[in-house]
């Protein structure tokens, strides 16, 4: 049995993270609804998750290096989520909608 | 089972920023028993903190020291910008004081939410290491999506906090994709070790891909930060609804952390690429300075001429930028010292402009429009002399601080070799004079077009004085600061 | 390489056939007669009352927020738990500073409230 690292070369794995990082990009500028912008982005946060631990598995696997920053990756995007959530909320609350071309009373 | 030893943590280096994080969780707590009617009690501990860690620098002045591993840093030039850092949040809780009961946002949560944000701009001032800026970065940005929204029931601050989110959240995603893609082609985050990497050897053709990928994202994310055009469009509507001391805070303390970082990525760790990093950078400094000037030409807005200027000003902080990556160490040098004079001049001169906002602002009508200026100086004439020695400044007519600002970045700017956009710069600059020039024209010759009742409160002078005395003493007696900054050296790879 | 993964690739398509196939088959060749009642949500033979979704107060949404953030911040537990023994007294020190700052978050979010239900 070959091992993973040797069946799947480096570059799928990246094509991955690359693919997913684009529908993320897509969904955050496509979307109107804020919530479904703060899930593109989240998709994004995700695919860099994918690269850092692919980089750390094959090309340094005795550095953790890649591993360490996928988790503080993977807290930095809950904390975010929370504060756009409570915005969010906050927003809905005044204006009774969460679609970003619907909140627009400032301009210029 | 093999004993894993931690190294020895020298306290030195995180003395400042162990300082802040303890206190303002500290104040988390105590602001949570200190009745409504004293919260300001917490805004005058939030200060002490800040005094007594701006304090607990200085015998660690001088030296150039990194521990955990060399993900923290403590050389002369994080130093001399924790120092600002610390002095602009100083200024701007004094600011509040009295502006967040006059609007009804008075919470204990405001001024710790401001201490972490300035714990975050140390932390991108002293990150030796990807991680710890991108942390740095993160703790930043939160904290000020969430003082940008503070003004909780009124929906122009509501609104500027989510666009600040989205986009801020959305340049986070560029430079950590960025980061992983540095990461990949060069197996390491330590900035040092990077820089090393690249210096030593040229990288294979795939790698170098990725590297120049990722080093593209990062000054992406960056530029949304530092509201570099053209990604600074979100930079007017989040300083026009943000609370004013806010604003004023995100247009120093975020802008000023921006270009720490940058200016550490691109010099420490990117130095050896720097022929092809220049000419990217160069053209959008081009882009920044036309943008943010012409901008601020069309405004009659006061708050969002000031974001359109903010813009602007980051141009010119980039021409500092190019020069500190040039080759050849003296220009290199130039380069950051010019980065950092700059921003100390633009750090007062905004902080004092601002302040002269929340003095002419009043509760439940929130327009700056260039009319409220009109005849100030008959009604107000020592707030008047003030904003108009803050525009000047901005405007870089001499003897003001801004006027050493441009003139240290021009010249290391021509000495780098750009001479071109050297001249790209002066011209632009005679573009900002004309509209800062306006708002002095009208507070000094049109009649009052109405009664703007202006309130001043003992920590709001306090502040502002605190801002003009700077911009004249650093205008009139440049070699003081001028001496501090050239002694903040940038601890390179190869002065460890 | 790629060749061990081709029996993925070929169980995939059949799965993928047969579900598609079985459906479009059965929507040409079966008799259609709707009436009102028959397309009627199903909901074990009683009629339907109100709208299918059902909106969920606020306060769901407050504690699903607090639970992503402690829930993440565990995350930092795990690789202690690896290495807990060889990190030895530092390691268990540094992991006590981390602790105190969660119990600050905590004890900040019991006292504004957010923990009451009602």
């Amino acid at each position: 049995m070959p091992s993973m690292t040797e069946a799947v070369p480096l570059s799928w794995v990246l094509l991955l993270a690359g693919a997913l990082f684009c529908i993320g990009l897509f969904g955050a500028l496509s979307r109107r609804n804020t919530v479904g912008i703060l899930l593109g982005i989240e998709l994004m946060l995700n695919a860099v998750n994918i690269n850092l631990v692919a980089f750390w598995r094959y090309l340094e696997p005795n550095v953790v290096a890649g591993q360490t920053f996928a988790l503080f990756v993977v807290t930095v995007a809950a904390a975010e989520a929370a504060v756009g959530l409570a915005m969010i909320i906050a927003i809905y609350r005044s204006r009774q909608t969460v679609n970003a071309d619907e909140v627009d009373s400032l301009r210029g | 089972m093999t004993e894993i030893t931690i190294p020895p943590i020298d306290w030195r280096v995180a003395t400042q920023l162990c300082i802040i994080f303890g206190w303002a969780s500290v104040l988390l707590i105590i602001a949570l028993f200190v009745p409504r009617s004293r919260i300001r009690v917490v805004g005058y501990l939030a200060i002490a903190g800040l005094v007594v860690a701006a304090g607990a620098g200085i015998p660690f002045w001088g030296g150039s020291a990194e521990t955990f591993g060399g993900m923290l840093r403590l050389d002369t030039y994080s130093m001399m910008l924790n120092w600002l850092f610390l002095a602009a949040a100083a200024v701007v809780i004094a600011y509040s004081l009295n502006y967040l009961p006059k609007h009804g946002i008075e919470h204990g949560e405001y001024y710790v939410l401001v201490l972490f944000a300035t714990a975050g701009m140390m932390l991108l001032a002293q990150g030796g290491d990807l991680i710890v800026l991108f942390l740095g970065l993160e703790l930043l940005s939160l904290t000020l999506y969430v003082l940008t929204g503070f003004a909780y029931p009124r929906e122009t601050s509501e609104e500027s906090g989510m666009k600040y989110l989205l986009t801020g959240a959305f340049a986070g995603g560029f430079i950590v994709f960025g980061i992983a893609l540095i990461y990949g082609a060069t197996g390491s985050l330590n900035l040092a070790a990077i820089g090393d990497t690249l210096a030593r050897a040229a990288l294979a053709a795939e790698d170098r891909t990725y590297l120049y990928a990722g080093a593209a994202l990062i000054v992406t994310g960056f530029g949304y930060k530092i509201a570099m055009a053209p990604f600074h469009m979100w930079a007017p509507d989040v300083y026009e609804g943000a609370p004013t001391p806010v604003a004023a805070f995100l247009s120093v303390g975020s802008k000023a952390a921006g270009f720490a970082a940058l200016v550490r990525f691109l010099v420490e760790a990117m130095g050896s690429q720097w022929p092809v990093w220049a000419p990217a950078l160069a053209t959008l400094a081009i882009a920044t300075l036309l943008l943010g000037n012409i901008g601020a030409l069309i405004q009659n807005n006061v708050k969002r001429m000031l974001a359109y200027s903010s813009v602007g000003h980051a141009g010119y902080m980039l021409l500092g930028v190019l020069a500190a990556g040039a080759p050849g160490g003296m220009a290199g040098q130039r380069g950051v010292e010019a980065v950092l004079l700059y921003l100390l001049a633009y750090m007062l001169t905004n902080l004092g402009a601002f302040g002269v906002l929340i003095a002419l602002e009043q509760r439940g009508e929130l327009t700056w429009d260039i009319n409220q200026f009109a005849g100030l100086w008959a009604r107000r004439p020592l707030l008047a002399s003030a904003m108009a020695i803050c525009l000047l400044s901005l405007a870089g007519v001499p003897p003001t601080a801004g006027f050493w600002g441009k003139f240290y970045v021009f010249t290391a700017a021509w000495q780098a070799g750009f001479g071109w956009l050297t001249i790209i710069g002066i011209l632009t600059a005679a573009i900002a004079a004309f509209y800062y020039v306006r708002i002095v024209v009208q507070m000094f010759t049109a009649e009052p077009s109405r009664e703007t009742p202006a309130e001043t409160d003992p920590a709001l002078r306090a502040g502002l004085v605190i801002a003009i005395a700077g911009i004249l003493v650093l205008g009139f007696m440049p070699a003081p600061a001028i001496d501090l900054v050239q002694r903040s050296v940038l601890a390179t790879v190869g002065g460890q | 390489m790629l060749a061990d993964y081709l029996p993925i690739l070929v169980m995939l398509l059949v799965a993928l056939f047969v579900a598609v196939f079985v459906i479009v088959l059965s929507r040409y060749l079966g008799p259609q007669r709707p009436t009102r009642r028959k397309l009627m949500p199903y909901e074990s033979g009683m009629e339907p009352i109100g709208p299918g979704q059902r909106r969920f107060p606020v306060k769901f949404n407050l504690v699903a927020m607090l639970f992503i953030l402690f829930d993440i911040e565990v995350i930092f537990l795990f690789p202690y738990a690896l290495v807990y023994k060889q990190l030895g007294v530092p390691g268990l020190a540094a992991m006590g500073v981390f602790f105190v700052v969660l119990v600050i978050g905590m004890i900040y979010e019991w006292r504004r409230g957010a923990l009451e239900w009602e």
